[in-house]
């Protein structure tokens, strides 16, 4: 009806959500540790059950390291909208005069940067623990900063269906893992190809293909799970 | 024009009907009290008439684009000051420089307390925090669900001041609550009763 | 056509159109059935290589098209239920995710059985066979995720959502795992259906295939109609039917 009042610009108001959970975020460092730490535990984990061999490790690093990635994103993802569904700012977001979509963007951007991001920027570091060759450290951080822009998505949509649901955790996981396998083979497959000295090329295109699609599709797909989950 | 309007809603839960045939106008200068038991739906009819709820929800309703809602939960988040839970609000409506958002807590008695973290307040300044938005939002049309419970006496008076002086400068409410009308021939009120199913 | 949908949406008469349809789908795919079956298990010459024990593919492939199928059809109900909010298309979803999820394990399982004399295992970690396994990991999404939501209506939505990210998905995780067994193929092991099949044994495979889909069209009718029989069983519609009867 009547429009009379002054509104926002579109990126005014996705950077204050934006700036908004980045601050929530940074308030609590531990819950942005936490996946660091239990991909640091899970590396550990590895020359423990498969054998010390440098070899065997270095060989199985770059799925390994994939593989613990997507469960710690996983894992993160999964508590993307809780504290927003049960503190009311769910609500607020879907009665904004903007599309929820965006908005959603601005909290996913946040939360991608302080997770999916950091998560990339340090794992070069378990590839030397788990004795990637050198050739495969910078594909690794590469593959990861694409891919984890598709986990974060994938993972707010997963996120965002199961906030109303009491136990939604394990659901969580059978509903993302799924969607998350074209990721995994697209990355594990650029860093492989790069150990080898192959064309890691591909696969980064083929994993910045995928984060540019679900840029366009999946804000759609969470705003339409967050309203369905208000209503439930 | 009116800031909203009702034409023969009804509302679902579940497979439940809970109330049918609702009808409200509601103009500038508007107070309009939901006034029924509890469990007769209403919360849920306040969530519909601010275009929370959609599944379930049948009928006619339009409202106006900005529309300011206070639910159960303050929408605050624990770890951000009031300053900062306020300046990127989730609704994003306040375009409020930090003058007047300091300016607006004061008013609330909660000067002193706009850069600590929000969940170090007691549970009754977390309240004022967030009914500091009733100063702040642009919003013609407050959609406020039980704004009295948990205030205090003079709580009441502040919230009782608020909502006339927003309704006499255009602005109209609606509002839920238990206690026996408090605006007099100033509100008017939609009794849930008549349209249980 | 309009009119047609609008109908559609109508319970009553869906139940009695489906009735109808189920009266007559009913004989036609018990027909399919026998005759698919007993073409492909008695009259169908035997594989040069794997002998008799090829026949199994008259229930594993048939079964592995129509799960595949299924989700496209689970997820077009879903989105016509998000667009136009047909409540009949809710209920069409939620009738087709658990057949179409026993389609896609009964493929798995006899996939795994005819594994076992052709390849000497149980389980290869074969393009086909792990994309199956995915299709099973995304009907049991669906499945779950209906379940956990207490409201119902709601339930709806959010499986319609999921199926339509789903079925975004499936082709990328197809091509993906194709290419990703095609990088690690091992050489001992060569699918051997790849030639081409001869049309002695194709005729009852297509036959079996339309047995398949007319199955799965029964089940989820049938499916529906006892959806909607609980949903409406206050309904003054169905208890003067019930009075008929």
């Amino acid at each position: 009806m009547s429009a009379d009042i002054p509104l926002l610009s579109l990126r005014e108001a996705f950077s204050r959500q934006f700036r908004r959970h980045f601050k929530a975020l940074m308030g609590s460092p531990a819950d942005m540790a936490n996946p660091l730490l239990f991909f640091f535990m899970v590396v550990t984990l590895f020359p423990l059950g498969l054998g010390p061999d440098p070899e065997r490790l270095s060989a199985m690093a770059p799925g390994l390291l994939w593989v613990v990635a997507l469960l710690s994103s996983l894992m993160v993802s999964s508590k993307l909208f809780g504290s927003d569904y049960e503190d009311g700012s769910l609500e607020q977001l879907a009665i904004a005069p903007y599309p929820l979509s965006i908005l959603v963007m601005g909290e996913v951007a946040a939360h991608w940067l302080a997770t999916g991001f950091l998560l990339a920027a340090v794992s070069p570091l378990f590839g030397i623990m788990l004795g990637l060759p050198a050739a495969g450290l910078g594909v690794l951080f590469y593959s990861l900063v694409l891919g984890t822009i598709c986990l974060t998505l994938i993972g707010a949509i997963g996120s965002a269906l199961t906030v109303s649901i009491r136990r939604g955790g394990l659901l969580m996981s059978l509903l993302i893992i799924p969607l998350n396998v074209p990721v995994l083979i697209f990355g594990t497959t650029a860093v492989s190809e790069a150990v080898i000295g192959g064309n890691p090329q591909t696969w980064l295109t083929l994993l910045g293909g995928l984060a540019m699609g679900s840029l366009a599709l999946v804000p759609l797909a969470i705003s339409a799970a967050l309203r369905v989950s208000l209503d439930n | 024009m009116p800031l909203l309007t009702a034409q023969d809603v009804a509302i679902e839960r579940g497979e439940r009907r809970l109330l049918s045939g609702v009808d409200l106008t509601v103009e500038a200068g508007d107070i309009w009290q939901l006034v029924g038991a509890n469990g007769v739906g209403k919360t849920s009819l306040l969530r519909a008439l601010a275009g929370l709820a959609q599944l379930g929800v049948s009928g006619q309703i339009a409202h106006a684009q900005t529309r300011l809602y206070l639910g159960h939960a303050p929408a605050l988040k624990k770890n951000l000051s009031a300053l900062d839970n306020l300046r990127c609000h989730p609704a994003s409506d306040i375009l409020a420089s930090d003058d007047m958002i300091f300016s607006a807590l004061a008013s609330l008695n909660l000067a002193g307390y706009e850069e600590r973290p929000v969940g170090s307040l007691s549970a009754g300044q977390q309240r004022r925090v967030a009914l500091t938005r009733l100063l702040l939002s642009q919003a013609p049309l407050w959609l406020l669900d039980e704004p009295f419970t948990a205030l205090d006496v003079s709580g009441c008076e502040w919230l009782d001041t608020q909502i006339r002086s927003h309704v006499s400068s255009g602005g109209a409410v609606v509002y839920t609550s238990h206690q026996p009308s408090r605006f007099g021939s100033l509100q008017q009120d939609v009794d849930l009763v008549r349209y249980v199913c | 056509m309009w009119t047609f949908i609008h109908k559609m949406g109508s319970p009553p008469w869906f139940f009695r159109f489906s009735g109808v349809v189920v009266q007559w789908l009913l004989p036609i795919t018990i027909g399919l059935l026998l005759v698919g079956a007993a073409w492909g298990l008695l009259v169908a010459p035997p594989d040069f290589r794997q002998g008799n024990s090829y026949r199994i593919i008259y229930i594993h492939v048939p079964a592995a098209v129509v799960a595949l199928a299924g989700y496209y059809v689970m997820a077009f109900a879903g989105a016509v239920s998000l667009i136009w909010r047909i409540k009949m298309a809710d209920v069409t979803m939620r009738a087709a995710a658990p057949v179409g999820a026993v389609l896609t394990a009964v493929a798995l399982i006899t996939g795994a059985i005819w594994g076992k004399p052709t390849w000497g295992t149980w389980w290869v970690w074969d393009a086909r066979i792990t994309s199956m396994l995915i299709l099973l990991f995304l009907y049991l999404g669906v499945v779950a995720l209906f379940e956990a939501y207490e409201n119902k209506t709601a339930a709806a939505r959010a499986c319609a959502v999921l199926s339509l990210v789903g079925t975004v998905n499936i082709p990328i995780i197809y091509k993906s795992v194709d290419w990703w067994y095609s990088l690690h193929q091992p050489a001992s092991i060569k699918f051997t259906g790849e030639s081409a099949i001869d049309s002695s044994m194709l005729y009852p495979l297509l036959l079996m295939i339309a047995a398949f889909y007319c199955l799965f069209a029964l089940t989820v009718l049938l499916n529906m109609r006892a959806e909607l029989v609980w949903n409406h069983r206050e309904a003054n519609w169905l208890q003067q039917l019930v009075r008929k009867v």
